[in-house]
């Protein structure tokens, strides 16, 4: 048995995608590349504004920056069965994981939905932001461009 | 200091540098703070306290270094939210934990949160927002043997009250859980398009708050769950059974149901198909009497739930949609199903126009279920018998709703929705007249975007109920067929944002079509909030109309209210 190595500050929580593959998240990387980290619910509409939103530019992020945004669903068990119907009509690339008890939402001091950070290459989270405005995009592009 | 990235393979770790960078303490917490300054309104009979200020706040702090992790959770309720359960009161320490983890074992003493499959016997959980809070106080671990199985147990108290602290009720909950991931355990079958995950769990608790002189109620009450989830390419099948023993608990509204010891059952299905714009889901349920609390004396209506029963609806987030005729569970039991279709119409296409168009059809429906009552109640007290998906002709709710999604051009976007209400108010009691109510809801949302950060947000909503045959006089003496519940309503908003950090906004909800002249009243809002990253303040003023608060079809009343509310978040 190996300790856990906490590769920045993400907490270490276990969580599934959608497929049920589970993941832990402290250990979720990029490679050395920034990643976006968006909770959000199906019942949230400014949470699914902001996630179509950037998955209208998310190719060109990617190329630019070669980010990858790990969405959240804070989705209970009521809803969290719409969860990947949503996901997959609306055509996100994203990663979803499920988190239907909250467990990350509480490591990560996630008060309500929208909240978004933004991690560095060295999973150091270097800026958040809890609420979506329509054009609080362009601030999460030039941060990511920025790092 | 220099940053340092760790790679981990074959279960190898290379690792250097100074202590600090191997074990960094991480600090991680958030704030909430919630104010409302009371206002006497007779007019809409607003909730007026002796104290005319309410006030909740809640600080975690969360703390990891290495493989532990603690955590702590003040709370503050000085005076508690009207609408809130009065059962928190006071200011202390709510909550507190102290885990440890590796690879593959955590270990967590003190209160953690659960949920074993949907949660049907074993969720804790906390939903703030409803001022539910079921945390076990006890002892967890979690163990993972082998790849692909996961073990846990658990033993504790749960979390009843606030008073200046934490106060747990007096039964015993404690739970096994078990799920083997077959497509991580066989390495052969990692890539397969067929995905198998089964699991089992088993619930007991024990409790000898007995009230009743009347009835020998078991002390020890155990309920059993079996899941599966399937996959096999676009299609996704769940399934979970549940079952438990007999657990009476009183109810004096109906002697039927009053400390009876029939064993409880329920059984939810979920089959799906989904594609890059297309989706198709059907679900279907069947719970009776499965109330479970760890408990059997009468306590609040979310007090002491070990498990949480999942309503399959849709949850409604435009106003009069969410707050007038909102579903909840039925805690005695009910037979519901739901489908949803969801459909992306092609970008640059006639009907999709240049960005595409989204389309949602829900439909939900719930019914009592069948029950042969026989008459036992002087003898094995069974009361009843049902059999599996046989549903009675008395409807508890029917919603049908079509939301279709569409942005115009760089400017202009929109969202129209359409819904359908079938809701039994005699079973829920939660409108001002307990009926059978009929309404229809529309919705037009439109989105403006001024340039790169300003942006106008109109809403606008109608509700409608249906006219009965029952012909009253109103106050103005004039004869008219009443409108079911309150009549009809309409609502609009506007919103100005100022990304990243601004908004303000304006409503007013008119109830124009009561029946009742002199209770046509404006109820009308403003407010504005500042946003600076994780930092949030908002202030509102203004009527707030009695309503029914929701989060996963647990329903909260909420009263009418007069007055100035201002909240802050922050998470660090």
């Amino acid at each position: 048995m190996f300790s856990i190595l906490i590769l920045g500050q993400l907490p270490s929580v276990n969580l599934k995608d959608m497929e049920g593959n589970s993941h832990n998240f402290a250990k979720l990387n990029n490679n050395g590349k920034p990643m976006i980290i968006s909770f959000w619910a199906t019942w949230c509409k400014p949470c699914k504004a902001e996630l179509n939103t950037i998955a209208e530019e998310y190719e060109d992020w990617v190329d630019e920056t070669g980010v990858k945004l790990i969405a959240v669903s804070i989705d209970d068990a009521r809803s969290s069965s719409r969860v990947e119907p949503y996901v997959n009509a609306q055509g996100w690339e994203y990663l979803v994981l499920m988190d239907p008890n909250s467990d990350l939402r509480r490591a990560m001091g996630v008060n309500n939905v929208p909240h978004t950070f933004l991690v560095n290459g060295e999973g150091k989270i270097v800026w958040d932001h809890n609420n979506y405005s329509p054009g609080d995009e362009e601030e999460l592009y030039e941060k990511l461009t920025g790092l | 200091m220099k940053k340092i990235v760790f790679f981990l393979f074959t279960g190898i770790s290379i690792y250097s540098f100074s202590q600090d960078d191997v074990n960094p303490t991480i600090v991680s917490g958030n704030i909430q703070t919630i104010g409302q300054y009371y206002q006497e309104d007779t007019l809409i009979n607003a909730a007026l306290p002796d104290q005319l200020l309410g006030f909740n706040g809640f600080a975690n702090v969360n703390v990891q270094r290495g493989n532990f992790r603690a955590g702590v959770r003040y709370e503050t309720y000085l005076n508690t939210l009207e609408g809130y359960p009065t059962s928190f009161n006071g200011t202390g320490f709510g909550y507190r934990y102290l885990s440890w983890s590796d690879e593959d074992l955590e270990l967590t003493i003190g209160n953690f949160y659960d949920q074993l499959g949907s949660g049907m016997i074993l969720r804790a959980y906390e939903e703030r927002q409803l001022g539910i809070d079921n945390a076990l106080d006890g002892i967890r671990l979690k163990y993972n043997p082998y790849k692909g199985i996961f073990i846990k147990g658990m033993i504790g108290k749960q979390r009843h009250r606030f008073e200046d602290g934490l106060v747990n009720g007096n039964g015993i909950v404690r739970a096994i859980d078990g799920e083997i991931n077959i497509n991580e355990m066989f390495d052969s079958l990692r890539n397969s398009k067929f995905k198998a995950t089964i699991g089992g769990s088993f619930v007991s608790k024990f409790n000898e708050d007995n009230n009743t002189p009347l009835f020998n109620l078991p002390k020890n009450v155990g309920a059993s769950s079996f899941r599966a989830n399937l996959r096999y390419n676009k299609w996704r099948f769940n399934a979970e059974y549940v079952y438990k023993i007999n657990d009476p608990y009183p109810d004096n509204q109906n002697e039927l149901f009053n400390y009876i010891y029939k064993n409880g059952e329920g059984l939810l299905f979920n089959l799906g198909y989904s594609k890059k714009g297309f989706a198709i889901d059907l679900s279907a349920k069947h719970m009776d009497n499965m109330l479970w609390r760890s408990t059997n004396v009468s306590v609040g209506p979310t007090d002491l739930l070990i498990g949480f029963l999942p309503a399959l609806t849709k949850q409604h987030t435009y106003n009069l949609a969410a707050t007038l005729y909102p579903y909840a569970t039925n805690p005695r039991g009910e037979i519901s199903y739901q489908a949803d279709l969801l459909y992306k119409i092609p970008k640059k296409t006639f009907f999709g126009g240049k960005y595409g168009t989204s389309i949602a059809l829900n439909f939900a429906t719930s019914y009592t279920p069948k029950r042969e009552f026989i008459n036992d109640l002087g003898s094995s007290r069974q009361s009843y018998s049902t059999r599996l998906f046989s549903m009675s002709d008395s409807i508890l709710y029917q919603d049908f709703n079509i939301e279709i999604k569409r942005k115009i051009n760089k400017k202009w976007k929109f969202n129209v929705n359409y819904f359908n209400f079938i809701f039994e108010d005699r079973a829920v009691l939660v409108a001002q007249h307990h009926e059978l109510i009929h309404a229809q809801i529309a919705v037009l949302d439109l989105t403006y975007k001024i340039n790169r950060k300003h942006s106008l947000r109109w809403e606008f909503q109608g509700l409608w109920t249906k006219t009965t045959n029952e012909l009253i006089t109103t106050t103005e003496g004039e004869s008219v067929y009443r409108k079911e519940d309150q009549g009809d309503w309409a609502f609009a908003q506007l919103e100005y944002t100022f990304s990243p950090h601004w908004y303000v906004a304006i409503l007013d909800q008119y109830n124009y079509g009561n029946s009742e002249p002199s209770k046509r009243i404006h109820y009308g809002l403003i407010s504005a909030g500042f946003i600076n990253g994780s930092h949030r303040f908002s202030l509102q003023y203004g009527k707030q109309r009695a309503g029914v608060f929701c989060v996963g079809g647990v329903c909260r009343a909420v009263p009418a209210s007069n007055g100035l509310t201002f909240s802050f978040t922050s998470s660090f």
